[in-house]
């Protein structure tokens, strides 16, 4: 168990990482498409983090896990479409 | 690493095949999920009609409060979980305390954005100011009073676990929380880099 707690403890350690480096990309006035790709893509990597891990979704069915993960990356890559098609 | 990972999968109940908590509330996850998520598009398509403008705005937030916010959410999280997973070793002392520190980084976040309103409705900014406030405010707000709701989950779970209602065989109303907890939580992932960075 001390191992599952570890775990959950180095999950928080990686989400406060990908804020960190999310907030420095904006704090030190990165923008373009570089940029932008790299943000959203530090918040994929958080939100599958939280999902499989805090929500606990990694084992159940993948239905549950794919309608989450799924709304995510529809989410992100629209966003992403748009940021490309307004530049 | 695949030994370490099976040792974490022990802690999961290996037959689980639903979600954790009742399956209502992951509906209402899902129904909450898809009315963010149309809302996130729509900004999307609305920053890449109105650059500029968008990113003149962006520039007018305090980005620094908001990533305060997302770590202070994330750490709420990150107390949930262990305090599920307390709940799980029969720790029901640690598991309320887990849950007491989740919530007091919940009430963080509300100060911190009350904060960042106040200083926006002083300088005269509200809804009608343009279009990106106006999404900023809508966006915003809406994720503020899910968190409020999310609180008050917390705080009934938290309150049960001090009384022994929660144990290792059944903790499923726990469980149900903190699911609706972490989903408060993801949507500000998306939220901060979307509105506060993206530019």
């Amino acid at each position: 168990m001390k191992t599952a707690t570890h775990w959950l403890d180095a999950i928080w350690l990686l989400l406060l990482l990908g804020t960190g480096y999310t907030w420095w990309l904006g704090e030190s006035g990165h923008a373009g498409a570089g940029a932008v790709t790299a943000i959203l893509a530090v918040a994929l990597v958080k939100g599958v983090a939280v999902i499989r891990e805090f929500m606990a979704l990694r084992g159940v069915r993948l239905l549950w896990q794919g309608a989450v993960i799924g709304w995510l990356m529809v989410v992100l890559a629209v966003n992403l479409a748009a940021y490309w098609k307004g530049i | 690493m695949h030994a370490v990972a099976d040792s974490i999968e022990l802690s999961f109940p290996s037959s689980r095949r639903n979600p954790p908590g009742d399956v209502a509330m992951w509906v209402f996850i899902l129904a909450e999920l898809t009315v963010f998520g149309l809302l996130f598009m729509i900004y999307g398509v609305a920053r890449m009609k109105h650059v500029a403008l968008f990113n003149a705005m962006q520039l007018t937030l305090d980005r620094s409060a908001g990533a305060v916010n997302t770590v202070l959410l994330v750490t709420a999280s990150w107390c949930v979980a262990r305090a599920v997973a307390s709940i799980r070793e029969e720790a029901s002392v640690a598991s309320a305390r887990w849950l007491a520190a989740g919530i007091l980084a919940g009430l963080g976040f509300l100060a911190v954005k009350v904060g960042e309103y106040a200083a926006k409705f002083d300088a005269g900014i509200n809804l009608d100011t343009n279009l990106f406030y106006m999404f900023y405010l809508s966006l915003t707000f809406f994720h503020f009073m899910h968190v409020i709701l999310g609180l008050v989950i917390l705080a009934y779970v938290w309150r049960k676990t001090r009384r022994g209602g929660y144990t290792a065989a059944d903790h499923h109303g726990m469980e149900t929380g903190a699911s609706y907890w972490h989903m408060v939580d993801l949507v500000w992932i998306v939220l901060f880099p979307l509105v506060y960075v993206m530019r």
